[in-house]
């Protein structure tokens, strides 16, 4: 039976070809702690429902004895499978197989898949184990490069991207990450840098080990490159998976529904924000205390904590939070939380998912450094990220909301479509003690005892100023809500904006301060 | 659908409760209000601002002193050439931004600098 042949040719192949670069390699790669590219897929993917392409790609490259080396697959294994029924496009590169370096065939691999999931408009996985470009293919090597960042732009905002950095990721290959929406990173495995540490050495004299260069925790807590932090591959994979669940498949559809499901008895909303504008609580609890089963999915959360951003439900529909964070540098506003803000904004507004903003914040913080680092043009991003987002907006004016922070944090102005404050917030230009200060000065000078005067004059300020109703009675403000009324009335508000649909003026493209 | 069901946030504050070092509070003062919080490292560690001194010259980059041109006591004009370091495959040349006279010469030619480093005192 010649078909017989034929198909354990076929099989004989394959099962070369699954091996990637040998026993030897898969059993070094272990040692490192780390899974398989295979292995990788499948932990991700529904069972059985990986779809491989490209498995017998092989490089030309003739100079250096390249013509004498086989590489398996080029040393990426592409494809498409699904995560829990959602259709997503795959690509893992194989470090098993001359260290996952980045040839030619390698970056033809990669774009086509990338060409793939754009035309088909489904997510695309991209998993980065690779010891970076192969040197001996040249500027072939550089042109793969290229051509994978040209499409992670040409993608962005169409469908979603995500990053998983699973070994190293030098040079320029962390623009591709760099350029994708989200990037998920493992203690001790992920290493990110664009020049490393023997060159840090030579060139400047520094040394610094590649962990403390470029390692999970670096990009997750200083750098704010990385958005999703995991102890293990396993936990990598699972916020992988939990992500995908939260956002839509591109930028034409809306997030998946689920089951709606009430807040955790324990969240007591009125209970968590303290009546004194000056002390702490975490803001997190409010947010767990108004979604589905309390489940708020957080992004970013090492990164610039007085700002919290993340997924949760309401009545089903994946909701974006935006909310300020008292218990870490007082919520305020600076150079790193306006970045990491102003990014989730645009990817909401991208994708069709509507922003919920919780307000409480001093306003923006003071310092040579801030403002010699820039916090006027990235201060800047939040309002033109707000102020371009189309998705329905609902904020809630949950205590202090000062000064240009007021203004930033989706307020009226910027077209927010439904704002609500507590009784307890307090919405003016500045806090009690400097505007009486201000205010009061000639008095407070003056007087014969300036700090009782001063005392008063604070008091004063607070009696009149510091509340919800001036806001309200020019319309600044919609509704003085109860805690206990946030839910049931951001759900009716989320449903009379599911048709919402405003035009903004035609442009090529805005220019926001980046 | 089953998968609803699975909570990560229990994973996640594991993996927070390992990361974050639970300081007590501090103040953070804003417009003269003071605010129990968390003050982040990255606040903590900041450079604390100082003016710039022209006559203290300083290696703006880490490098290698390739040659001085100038000597203790000597008279320099704004723009004269003082030193020259090499760095980043490029042979900077340090100019003196105003005029005066050389008080002292911290370094020696062929020595290795960290980025900083006082190179030449000028009064």
């Amino acid at each position: 039976m010649a078909l017989d042949n034929k198909i354990r040719e076929l099989q004989e192949k394959r099962e070369k070809a699954l091996l990637g670069g040998g026993e030897q390699a898969i059993e070094k790669q272990k040692a490192m702690g780390k899974r398989t590219a295979r292995e990788r897929i499948m932990g991700l993917l529904d069972e059985n429902s990986f779809n491989e392409y490209d498995l017998f790609v092989e490089h030309e490259a003739r100079d250096f004895d390249m013509d004498k080396k086989s590489l398996p697959s080029d040393g990426v294994i592409i494809g498409t499978g699904t995560i829990y029924g959602a259709p997503v496009a795959i690509f893992a590169q194989d470090f098993t197989v001359a260290g996952g370096s980045l040839g030619l065939m390698h970056s033809r691999k990669i774009t086509k898949i990338m060409d793939h999931a754009l035309k088909m408009r489904m997510p695309l996985i991209g998993i980065n184990d690779s010891g970076g470009a192969r040197i001996q293919e040249g500027v072939n090597s550089l042109a793969g490069y290229g051509e994978i960042f040209f499409r992670n732009t040409l993608s962005s905002g169409v469908i979603p991207q995500l990053s998983v950095i699973l070994g190293p990721c030098a040079g320029g290959a962390v623009y591709s990450p760099a350029l994708t929406d989200f990037v998920f990173v493992v203690d001790n495995i992920s290493k990110m840098f664009i020049t490393g540490p023997e060159v840090i050495k030579t060139v400047l004299g520094e040394e610094i080990s590649m962990e403390d260069l470029g390692g999970a925790r670096v990009h997750s807590e200083i750098t704010g490159n990385a958005h999703f932090f995991a102890l293990s591959e396993d936990e990598c994979f699972e916020q992988i998976k939990k992500l995908i669940t939260f956002i839509p498949w591109n930028n034409k559809r809306k997030a998946r529904a689920f089951e709606p499901g009430e807040p955790k008895p324990e969240y007591k909303i009125e209970k968590i924000v303290p009546n004194d504008p000056t002390l702490p609580y975490d803001v997190k609890d409010v947010i767990r205390a108004i979604i589905d089963n309390s489940d708020f999915f957080e992004i970013q959360e090492l990164y610039a904590k007085n700002i919290v951003i993340g997924f949760g439900r309401m009545g089903g529909r994946t909701i974006g939070f935006v909310a300020n964070q008292p218990m870490e540098m007082a919520g305020v506003l600076d150079v790193d939380s306006s970045d990491k803000a102003a990014r989730f904004i645009r990817y909401c507004d991208a994708f069709n998912i509507p922003i919920i903003t919780f307000v409480d914040l001093p306003g923006y913080l003071p310092g040579v450094d801030q403002e010699h680092a820039g916090v006027i043009r990235h201060g800047a991003k939040v309002l033109y990220a707000y102020s371009e987002a189309t998705v329905p907006k609902l904020t809630v004016i949950l205590r202090k909301a000062y000064g240009g922070g007021y203004i930033a944090m989706s307020s009226r102005h910027l077209r927010a479509d439904f704002v609500y404050a507590w009784p307890g917030a307090e919405i003016a230009v500045m806090g009690p003690e400097g505007a009486a200060n201000i205010i009061f000065r000639k008095e407070i000078m003056s007087a014969d005892n300036p700090d009782e005067m001063r005392k008063k004059k604070v008091q004063e300020y607070k009696d009149k100023f510091a509340n919800p109703y001036v806001a309200a009675s020019r319309g600044y403000v919609d509704a003085v809500i109860e805690p206990g009324e946030t839910r049931k009335i951001l759900m009716h508000s989320l449903e009379i904006s599911e048709n919402k649909d405003i035009s903004v003026p035609d442009k090529k493209h805005g220019l926001p301060p980046f | 659908m089953d998968f609803l069901h699975f909570d990560l946030n229990q994973i996640i504050h594991q993996t927070m409760a390992k990361i974050e070092n639970n300081e007590a509070m501090k103040f953070l003062n804003i417009d003269e209000s003071l605010y129990k919080t968390n003050i982040s490292r990255k606040f903590e560690n900041r450079k604390k601002y100082q003016p710039k001194d022209p006559k203290m010259i300083l290696s703006f980059i880490p490098g290698t002193v390739l040659d001085i041109m100038v000597i203790e006591g000597k008279h320099v004009e704004m723009g004269d050439l003082l030193m020259i370091l090499d760095a980043m495959k490029m042979q900077n040349k340090l100019k003196s931004s105003i005029a005066g006279r050389i008080k002292k010469i911290h370094v020696n030619k062929g020595d290795k600098v960290s980025k900083g480093t006082l190179l030449i005192e000028l009064e």
